[in-house]
């Protein structure tokens, strides 16, 4: 079976010094790998969650696969299309098979227009003009669980919860094929969290649509995604079946992030893997597996030798030298 | 300029949703709490309508001589006295409010309209564009206003045109870096990503997306420019260098009853008012608005 | 009250109250109305313990926190109730009073850290114009400064404090702020919502940090945060909110394990955290928040409640008490109600 969505060897690089300063300071090399590598691929109606901390690249891989920030290196392959290279006008037309939530629900909302005209913004933009709008607003509406009186509101009437229903809105109105969903659940409370994953989860099911759900919260992860891959510096350090890696983790990060997630339970004995320190700078990754200066594990060979891919099963892969859960 | 846009069927002025009583009727009630405000309101109208209909409330030719007697105190027949040559100084001074209310209002127009293109151009093009422009603004700006003028007087020699030309140079870079720092600011706004992520072309997000919330508080800008603008023009008349005689201006008319001040204060005084209360008028009422629509403009300024 | 205060006596230094809130009502003034933000609000902080103040968004918890070290923006009417600590009345302090309580013996600390430092500052400077009280010498307020970076975990404090906030991360920032926080040796520290800006890994050490430093210098602590594992992890103590109200207090095992509310009950559900087993169907409390401008009459749950029945339409309920030192204010709580079921 090909997948829908085929990303290789991404690379997104930024420039961190201007080119002055860059001459100025004999800086050969003044940019940043703010994605490294990063392969993944997505089925027709899979989900695929990204995990990582803020700074890991994972936003960065949704604007690119967008077409919002230019690639280094790698493809980005849309039913076997190559997206990378092409102009904002070729863009265009994956746009609507193709779409994408951001982080704020209100923030990502245009504050002067109405909901009816924030929803049907799309076919406003893809110059859809056979469908009758008003019609469309409700139907959009009505599949995300809001009323049609809410057409005639303003993203500043809207608590978190009913804006983040809007944006899903929003996300259908073309009838994707992939959504990505860069923190779906972000300042959201957790009793309107619940409503708002399980609308995700239904509306793919009924509709079979991918979804790339980008997030740090890995509660989220657990209940929506098929497969999951996590990232520390911009690239992958484990990728596979969200139960299995929920289960036998075999990389420190993930166990670490696994064991960061506070239990609502005073009793709760946490194995907890602490780690130590911060996040390196992109600027100058460690040496060795990257992963070395905070890993409870290190030894030697990690200060040295960078690991490569290993495989764990059936579509599970990590980099790591000792493994976890073998 | 791109024209605001038609295919969106609700504007926010249909705003009446649940309970508020519509956006504009709201900001009016605002506007009602604010004596200051009023009060402005109240000068700007005046002056408004007594610019619109000078040709009507004018008793006499405003530049026309007149036998009658020279620098006479105000009486019924000439509410403000009558200046050096006899001319009704009253009707001197509704039609220097005529003139006032053209060079403000025209130059305002012109130079809002070229800052809000050169803004939107430097705020949302790329970056090197941006630079030129800004190194371009920055020039303009660093001149100083009068020596300009005088210069640009010097070439083109003095006139209502020349007032106007030296107003909209001089003030297209101000409103141009408004635009372009509250159009980088905007730009953003993830909301501008998300219309980018649907493949909204740069028309589309600047004219329908960025333009409607940059232009309110530039409006609120320029009306407070109107006093200033109003006293450049009255200066420069003043030196001789703005509007030719016999039309009549605020700034002329200071000038001419300066030289007279021994004789009759009331040319001076007529002409002084004028200026006085419309700078006020346009202030207050300005920083209402200001106040009313975005509050948080009161700090930046 | 709670039963802590009555059971112990008052002269104990661990144990006895430091911060007595009682019957704390504010109003936010608004162009629709006076917006009722805390209604009768009771939460007591005894000495030497962490007392969590948790609820969603809107349920006035960061209010509170900002009403009890009295920062609040002008808008804000305090219109009835106490804020006693050490047994004086907060509200009734002049300004420069209260200004000298905020320096000593309340500090606070904030959900941001890149915006709670001032970023034209060193580190250093920051903490030494902290001490600007003390009448210790530069040197030694440079000195103290260090041993402050060191206890909150930032290596090679000596040489960092010349650096600014922007040299620091998320995570760093935050640290600082609690060794500025600690610096005058407060009895109360606030923090709200200290842990919600940072990363899980981050998160993690800064609630381990709390618990250790509050160990080590015996202060109390007012934890105000949305997250009910943190709260579960670090408190001694949980008052949950809704709306305005407290509506359960009691002991962080009372509330976690057998809790009284059914809000307290419905929110445990929610958190995803809890649900182990893979699910496509989260619990969601349905509804939402009520009108705080008109606040309607009966119990403030009563609209989203799954037990709500006639009672709870007209009376709103007292505290009851589920057990020792845990109340709920709810009437299925009410043993004296009779035959309802």
């Amino acid at each position: 079976m090909s997948a829908l969505l085929d990303v290789q060897s991404l690379r997104v690089r930024f420039r961190s010094l201007g080119m002055l300063r860059a001459l100025v300071t004999r800086t050969p090399d003044p940019f940043i790998d703010a994605v490294c590598d990063v392969s993944f691929h997505m089925r027709r109606g899979e989900t695929l969650g990204l995990v990582g901390e803020s700074g890991s690249g994972k936003s960065t891989i949704a604007r690119t696969v967008m077409g919002l920030t230019p690639a280094h290196a790698g493809s980005v392959r849309f039913a076997g299309d190559e997206l990378i290279g092409l102009s904002s006008r070729d863009y265009k037309a994956y746009r609507r098979d193709m779409t994408m939530m951001f982080q704020d629900p209100v923030g990502s909302l245009s504050p002067r227009l109405t909901v009816r005209s924030l929803i049907t913004e799309p076919l406003r933009i893809h110059g859809i003009k056979d469908r009758n709008r008003r019609a469309e607003a409700k139907r959009l509406l009505e599949m995300v669980g809001l009323g049609e009186d809410f057409a005639q509101r303003f993203p500043h009437q809207l608590s978190g919860g009913q804006a983040r229903r809007v944006g899903v809105a929003r996300a259908l109105a073309l009838g994707p094929k992939v959504i990505i969903a860069d923190e779906p659940t972000a300042g959201l409370d957790v009793s309107v969290q619940g409503e708002v994953l399980n609308l995700l989860a239904r509306l793919q099911e009924e509709l079979g649509i991918a979804m790339l759900v980008i997030t740090h919260n890995l509660n989220v992860v657990r209940h929506i995604t098929d497969r999951m891959a996590i990232m520390y510096l911009g690239r992958f350090v484990e990728q596979g079946p969200t139960e299995e890696i929920f289960h036998r983790p075999r990389h420190p990060y993930t166990e670490a992030l696994l064991s960061a997630n506070p239990q609502p339970d005073p009793d709760a004995q946490l194995a907890r893997i602490e780690i130590k320190g911060e996040v390196p700078s992109l600027m100058n990754r460690p040496q060795g597996c990257e992963f070395h200066t905070r890993c409870p594990y290190a030894r030697e060979h990690c200060r040295q030798v960078a690991p490569g891919v290993s495989h764990a099963g059936e579509g599970h892969v990590y980099t790591c030298h000792y493994p976890l859960n073998t | 300029m791109p024209p605001p846009d038609t295919t969106h069927g609700d504007t926010p002025a249909k705003n009446a949703t649940h309970g508020d009583a519509g956006a504009f009727a709201q900001h009016w009630r605002q506007l009602c709490r604010n004596p200051l405000g009023l009060f402005g309101l109240a000068l700007v109208v005046l002056i408004v309508l007594s610019a619109v209909f000078a040709d009507f409330i004018v008793p006499f030719d405003a530049t026309q001589v007149m036998a009658g007697p020279r620098l006479a105190p105000p009486s019924w027949d000439h509410l403000m006295g009558t200046d050096q040559l006899g001319r009704d100084v009253f009707s001197r001074v509704i039609m220097g409010g005529q003139v006032a209310l053209l060079v403000a209002l025209s130059s305002l127009a012109a130079a809002l309209s070229a800052g809000l293109i050169l803004g939107l151009i430097a705020g949302f093009g790329p970056q090197w564009l941006d630079n030129g422009l800004l190194l371009l603004l920055d020039s303009i700006r660093a001149f100083p206003v009068i020596i300009f003028a005088l210069a640009v007087i010097t070439l083109l020699g003095p006139s209502l045109a020349t007032v106007i030309l030296v107003v909209v140079i001089t003030t297209i870079p101000v409103y141009a870096r408004v635009v372009r720092t509250q159009t980088q600011a905007l730009s953003n706004n993830e909301y501008i990503l998300a219309e980018r992520a649907m493949g909204a072309g740069t028309g589309r997000i600047l004219g329908v997306h960025i333009l409607p919330n940059v232009i309110g508080p530039l409006l609120i800008l320029a009306s407070m420019d109107v006093p200033l603008i109003i006293a450049l023009e009255a200066g420069l008349s003043f030196l001789g260098m703005g509007v030719r005689p016999p039309t009549p201006s605020w700034g002329t008319l200071l000038n001419d009853g300066y030289n007279y001040i021994h004789n009759s204060p009331w040319p001076v005084i007529a002409g002084g008012v004028p200026i006085i209360l419309t700078t006020l008028g346009f202030t207050f009422l300005g920083e209402a608005l200001r106040d009313i629509f975005d509050p948080k403009l009161r700090r930046d300024l | 009250m709670t039963q802590a205060s009555a059971t112990q006596p008052i002269e104990a230094p661990a144990g006895a109250v430091l911060l007595e809130v009682r019957g704390l009502s504010l109003d936010f003034g608004s162009s629709r109305g006076r917006v009722r933000a805390l209604r009768d609000v009771s939460v007591s902080v005894p000495r030497g313990r962490i007392v969590g103040v948790v609820g969603e968004s809107g349920c006035g918890k960061s209010t509170l926190a900002f009403a009890i070290i009295r920062l609040l923006a002008e808008n804000a009417m305090i219109t009835a109730g106490e804020v006693r600590l050490e047994g004086r009345d907060l509200l009734t302090l002049t300004p420069r009073q209260m200004r000298d309580i905020r320096g000593r013996r309340v500090s606070m600390i904030f959900q941001d850290p890149m915006t709670s430092l001032n970023r034209v500052l060193s580190v250093g400077q920051h903490m030494i114009d902290i001490q600007y009280r003390d009448k210790i010498s530069q040197a030694d307020k440079r000195r103290r400064a260090a041993e402050a970076l060191t206890r909150v975990g930032i290596a090679d404090a000596e040489s960092r404090l010349r650096d600014f906030p922007h040299q620091f991360s998320g995570g760093m920032r935050q640290r600082i702020c609690i060794a500025m926080a600690l610096l005058v040796e407060p009895a109360l520290l606030l923090a709200d919502e200290p842990t919600t800006a940072l990363d899980a890994t981050m998160e993690v050490q800064i609630v381990g940090l709390l618990k250790a430093l509050q160990g080590e210098l015996g202060c109390s602590i007012l934890f105000v945060s949305h997250h009910l594992g943190t709260v579960a992890e670090l408190c001694d103590d949980v008052v949950v909110m809704y709306a305005g109200e407290v509506v359960e207090r009691g002991s962080v095992r009372d509330i976690f394990k057998r809790p009284g509310h059914p809000y307290t009950q419905a929110l445990l559900e929610c958190d995803p955290g809890r649900i182990h087993e893979k699910t496509r169907h989260l619990p969601t409390i349905p509804g939402s928040l009520p009108d705080l401008v008109e606040v309607p009459q009966g119990c403030i749950f009563k609209d989203r409640c799954p037990h709500a029945f006639e009672r709870c339409q007209r009376e709103r309920p007292p505290h009851y008490p589920v057990a020792e030192g845990h109340t709920a204010s709810c009437h299925l709580l009410d043993e004296t109600r009779g035959n309802h079921s």
